[in-house]
């Protein structure tokens, strides 16, 4: 069975303006709009396409946290996937836990492809797909704008600061979208039908084996230092004015 | 003591201003001692740039065949074994560091902050999270070492006058043949860089078209700034996609940056509030970017921006007494 496993997280959704709590404890989540990670759509989105080209025979998305995280499995399952893995997690889970959820996963499933979003927007940490790759002691194609499969290896375009930069790696290996890479598909109605009746199973840490607790604590969140209130101009000349007048193009 | 290593970004011939950040912000940790690796097939003319970035103590040579190109599965586990002597192991959040420095971690066992933004303490680090709309305070508790990189738009670079002692290590360490590298497309002008450039002038999807989009190049090239763009025009494919500002492009902190046809979503805001003037010009009086902007021009793009040019042309003119 050629087989993809992909990450889907539960982040709040990236048209919201998160604010940190008045008290500095946490940010405000109550009532707020929650979706999967746009990275990990795009991962799930090339899984599938990989698997209708006759590239792999099945999709496997994974979900770690509260039992929520399931609507985000559910609305993978009807994109396509073929079934879905709940880890039960609470509270932030690091990313080394992350990798190591997968890495335990990898024995039993045995994937050729592991694909992630390159970040998730709520932590903006982007380092679970390199980590998994560094445990596994398998290549890591990150940034991915382009992943071509060639028989047992894989083409990868990654967006760099330079460019595009091409690796060749071998399978299997970790790859971690960027916003290129493609577009997903949205979600059929008679989809989400079905996948109500595909399987989706919950698994805990501790039948993992795998100790989640974090090693980094949290301490105070807080908004941004504001910018100074700034000044409209009318007209190019007064935007001149205003530029030089701020030391600028003199 | 907190022993900290950088790991220097570079292309060869060069060091990337991003590890002279670094150098600043390991200089904030408390009673740093600094050491540079260059990780390069030849790095000879890096590794003398970097030993003369003030408050570097040393500087360490990483020279492999396997090393001429900056594949972070051949790197990390050199870079593992040397870290064993540090506290702290700093790279730039470049693509070149976020691809890297997490691999080295996991291979450590060692926590890693992403995109540190300011220095509390030698475990005690504030950095943004939510696209910046929130800034935490994360403490590591426990660890006797971590990994971390470094938000480069929040630190000033190392000046130069530093006079480090330059040493080569070999380490007897296996190194992977999995991952190959092939190719990376070369930036086909002279203009500045856009994460160090002092002017950057950004465009949105207001353009309309590439051909549009390239009215900005001219201007840019006469006021010697470099180009940048919303990800609504990269996705539109007026420009590539390393000209992207944001969230999940770059993250930059010019002395101006003019934001052209671009509304100002989050995202893109994230991006570029450490700039130190930013400009507005925008035909939606409404559109958010103008919240964030120290001057606001309302109009039509494609009237404005051929007159900036000729007015700042026409001012350049007269300040040279023509």
């Amino acid at each position: 069975m050629k087989r993809i496993l992909v990450g889907i997280k539960r982040v709040v959704d990236f048209s919201v303006r998160v604010r940190a709590k008045p008290d500095g404890s946490g940010v405000v989540t109550d009532g707020v709009k929650m979706s999967a990670n746009p990275f990990d759509e795009i991962a799930l989105e090339e899984a599938l396409r990989m698997r209708e080209r006759g590239a792999a025979d099945e999709v496997v998305v994974i979900g770690i946290g509260p039992i929520e995280c399931q609507q985000q499995l559910r609305n993978a399952l009807a994109m396509g996937a073929d079934r879905a893995i709940h880890v039960q997690a609470e509270g932030m889970v690091e990313p080394a836990v992350i990798a190591r959820v997968f890495l335990k996963l990898i024995e039993t499933e045995q994937p050729f492809a592991i694909i992630l979003g390159k970040q998730a927007i709520d932590d903006d940490n982007g380092q679970t797909g390199q980590m998994l790759a560094a445990l596994w002691d398998r290549p890591q194609a990150t940034f991915a704008s382009s992943i071509k499969l060639e028989g047992d290896k894989a083409v990868v375009a990654r967006e760099v600061d330079a460019g595009i930069e091409t690796l060749e790696v071998d399978l299997p290996a970790v790859f971690t979208t960027d916003l290129r890479l493609n577009e997903p598909r949205y979600v059929k109605l008679p989809d989400i039908m079905k996948a109500k009746k595909k399987p989706l199973s919950i698994l805990t840490m501790a039948q993992l084996s795998i100790d989640s607790a974090p090693r980094m604590k949290l301490l105070r969140f807080e908004p941004p230092a504001p910018r100074q209130k700034g000044i409209r101009v009318k007209d190019v000349a007064e935007l001149v004015a205003a530029l030089r007048a701020r030391g600028l193009f003199q | 003591m907190s022993k900290v290593l950088i790991i220097a970004e570079h292309d060869r011939e060069r060091l990337n201003q991003s590890t002279a950040k670094c150098v600043t912000c390991a200089l904030a940790i408390p009673d740093a001692e600094v050491t540079v690796v260059v990780c390069a097939a030849d790095a000879s003319a890096v590794a003398a740039q970097a030993a003369s970035l003030q408050g570097v103590k040393r500087v360490l040579k990483l020279e492999n065949a396997a090393n001429a190109h900056a594949l972070a599965a051949v790197l990390a586990p050199q870079l593992a074994a040397l870290a064993l002597e540090f506290s702290h192991v700093l790279a730039p959040s470049t693509t070149f560091g976020k691809d890297l420095l997490p691999r080295v971690a996991a291979l450590l066992n060692i926590p890693q902050i992403s995109d540190i933004m300011a220095v509390e303490s030698a475990t005690r680090f504030r950095r943004p999270i939510y696209a910046g709309n929130v800034i935490v305070t994360v403490e590591v508790a426990g660890a006797e070492k971590l990994a971390a990189t470094v938000r480069v738009a929040s630190f000033a670079a190392a000046p130069a006058g530093g006079n480090a002692t330059v040493e080569a290590r070999t380490l007897n360490v296996a190194l992977p043949t999995h991952t190959r590298f092939v190719s990376v497309s070369k930036a086909q002008s002279e203009r500045p860089d856009l994460q160090s450039a002092a002017r950057v002038l950004a465009g949105g999807r207001a353009f309309g078209s590439a051909e549009s989009f390239s009215m900005l190049y001219s201007l840019a090239d006469r006021l010697g700034a470099a180009v940048g763009a919303s990800r609504a025009a990269v996705d539109a494919g007026y420009a590539p996609n390393e000209l992207q500002v944001g969230q999940t492009g770059k993250i930059i902190a010019p002395e101006v940056y003019f934001a052209i046809g671009i509304s100002g979503a989050i995202q893109h805001l994230t991006g570029i509030k450490d700039a130190r003037t930013i400009v507005a010009i925008n035909k939606d009086a409404e559109a958010p970017i103008f919240e964030v902007a120290d001057i606001g021009l309302v109009g039509d793009i494609f009237q404005i921006l051929p007159e900036l040019e000729r007015q700042l042309a026409a001012q350049a003119a007269a300040d040279r007494g023509l």
